[in-house]
């Protein structure tokens, strides 16, 4: 099992989850886990093509899975996900 | 990886700036030397708002010689909550004569130089060029992505923080050997996909927390001692007070600062985060009825509907006795709702509710209308006595 990080802003859609837990042998197989558990999260992750948006970031543990085998990476039992999406607030 | 400002051989410090700085000239990772080198430097801080509000107020205290602010707004009532430099009584003054008042205060030394002005890519690299640091303290993408690029086409370290809600990130980009915001992010989110604060709430001590970072990452890099953030997001979770840090790598394909660069000046970022050309607004598209014709009709005791789609805590600060379905939960409770009667919808402003209307007139119901301007132009027209929020 994995566990995946749930940034405050897509929690509205795990039902205010922070930390979701899925089954996953690769990070793709966790995404996709993720998205069967939780449909309405699908459309902030990927886009119509299926892939991941670019304003999101996947991390396994503190490594960025772009720089890894991105969603072919491999985890292991214990591996933390964090999905991490780009927020802009500051000054307002 | 930290980066030193040289130290310009005319900076002194006075009998007067030696007794203030005394607790930093007492440590041997400042010293006078340090000291001397936070005199020599020029940090241009882009807004003086939640973030830049303790960023400003700490540089100037720490004695850095130059601290540029760039900011066009006036303080509103409800900055008060978290923009810490602004008081009661700057209410409806500029943001920066606010600021520069602060901070002369705290630190008459300071050389500051107001820039009462958007940064656009038109300003931003003559700008840039006068400061040896950037401190990013704006509240929407376009001007991200516009202080990065500007950032790195000046060689200028860009020192990041952001918020939402509770949640923090902070790091340096744009230094020599490390990643730049693009690296990180290629591509800004849609439009609307991220509420503003306005839109989701924030936790006002956030901007502090961050903030702060920010000012101790931006004098760490002047005085070149510690570790900065180039190459690792923190990531900030007030509610769990849980620091997080997560690996930066620079982008060797990135178009602004990888090997083969195709980003070699500034572009129109607002078309580049998608803000341009975009549809009407759905307010402006569906069917709508004003907050006085809404009075005329419950006064004369017509059958309506009132479909409240804000949420919970929502309604319970205000409401107009409405029927309480939020945004996300209507498509599965519209069979709570009756097509034949007539209904209006209302949210805060009425930019929710014009969705719910688009919602359920794709769903086949004719007579639902929005509330124009929302419950907020309910307490502005009609009813004073409501709190507006």
């Amino acid at each position: 099992m994995a566990q995946v990080q749930i940034p405050s802003p897509l929690r509205q859609y795990t039902q205010k989850q922070a930390s979701v837990s899925v089954a996953a042998n690769t990070v793709g197989g966790a995404l996709s886990g993720l998205v069967a558990q939780h449909p309405d999260l699908k459309r902030h992750l990927f886009n119509d093509d299926g892939k991941l948006r670019a304003f999101v970031n996947v991390y396994v543990n503190d490594e960025d899975m772009r720089y890894l085998e991105k969603e072919a990476t491999a985890l292991k039992e214990g591996d933390t996900i964090s999905i991490v999406p780009s927020i802009a607030g500051g000054s307002c | 990886m930290t980066t030193a400002t040289e130290t310009k051989p005319e900076v002194v410090l006075s009998n007067d700036e030696i007794l203030r700085y005394s607790r930093h000239l007492i440590m041997p990772e400042v010293g006078m030397e340090g000291q001397l080198k936070l005199k020599a430097a020029r940090v241009l801080c882009i807004g003086a708002g939640g973030l830049g509000s303790p960023l400003a107020l700490y540089l100037a205290a720490a004695g850095v010689g130059t601290l540029g602010i760039v900011d066009f707004d006036v303080v509103d009532y409800t900055n008060l909550q978290r923009q810490i430099i602004h008081s009661t009584a700057d209410v409806g003054r500029k943001k920066l004569d606010s600021a520069a008042e602060k901070l002369k205060a705290i630190n008459p030394f300071l050389n500051l130089r107001p820039f009462e002005t958007r940064l656009t890519s038109a300003n931003a690299l003559d700008l840039f060029r006068e400061f040896d640091i950037i401190a990013d303290g704006t509240d929407n993408f376009p001007t991200r992505y516009l202080v990065n690029d500007a950032c790195v086409l000046t060689g200028k370290p860009n020192v990041y923080g952001s918020i939402f809600r509770f949640e923090g990130q902070a790091s340096v980009f744009a230094t020599e050997d490390g990643p730049c915001y693009r690296c990180l992010y290629p591509e800004p989110p849609p439009p609307g996909l991220v509420p503003s604060c306005a839109e989701g709430g924030v936790l006002g001590i956030l901007p502090g927390l961050v903030g702060v970072i920010q000012a101790t990452e931006t004098i760490k890099l002047i005085l070149g001692q510690g570790d900065s953030l180039a190459g690792r997001l923190l990531l900030v979770d007030a509610l769990g007070m849980k620091f997080r840090e997560l690996k930066l790598r620079k982008n060797p394909d990135c178009p602004v600062c990888g090997k083969n660069r195709t980003i070699t000046k500034l572009i129109d970022y607002e078309e580049f985060c998608g803000i341009r050309g975009q549809e009407a607004p759905v307010e402006d598209v569906v069917p709508a009825i004003s907050v006085e014709e809404l009075k005329k009709k419950l006064d004369a005791k017509s059958d309506v509907f009132i479909l409240d789609v804000r949420e919970p805590h929502e309604y319970q600060i205000c409401n107009l006795n409405g029927y309480l379905v939020p945004l996300n939960d209507l498509p599965k409770r519209v069979s709570e709702l009756d097509s034949s009667r007539e209904i209006v919808a209302h949210c805060k402003m009425g930019g929710r509710s014009a969705k719910a209307v688009q919602f359920l007139r794709q769903a086949g119901f004719k007579k639902v209308y929005n509330l124009t301007g929302g419950i907020t132009a309910w307490a502005e027209k009609v009813d004073p006595g409501m709190p507006k929020y």
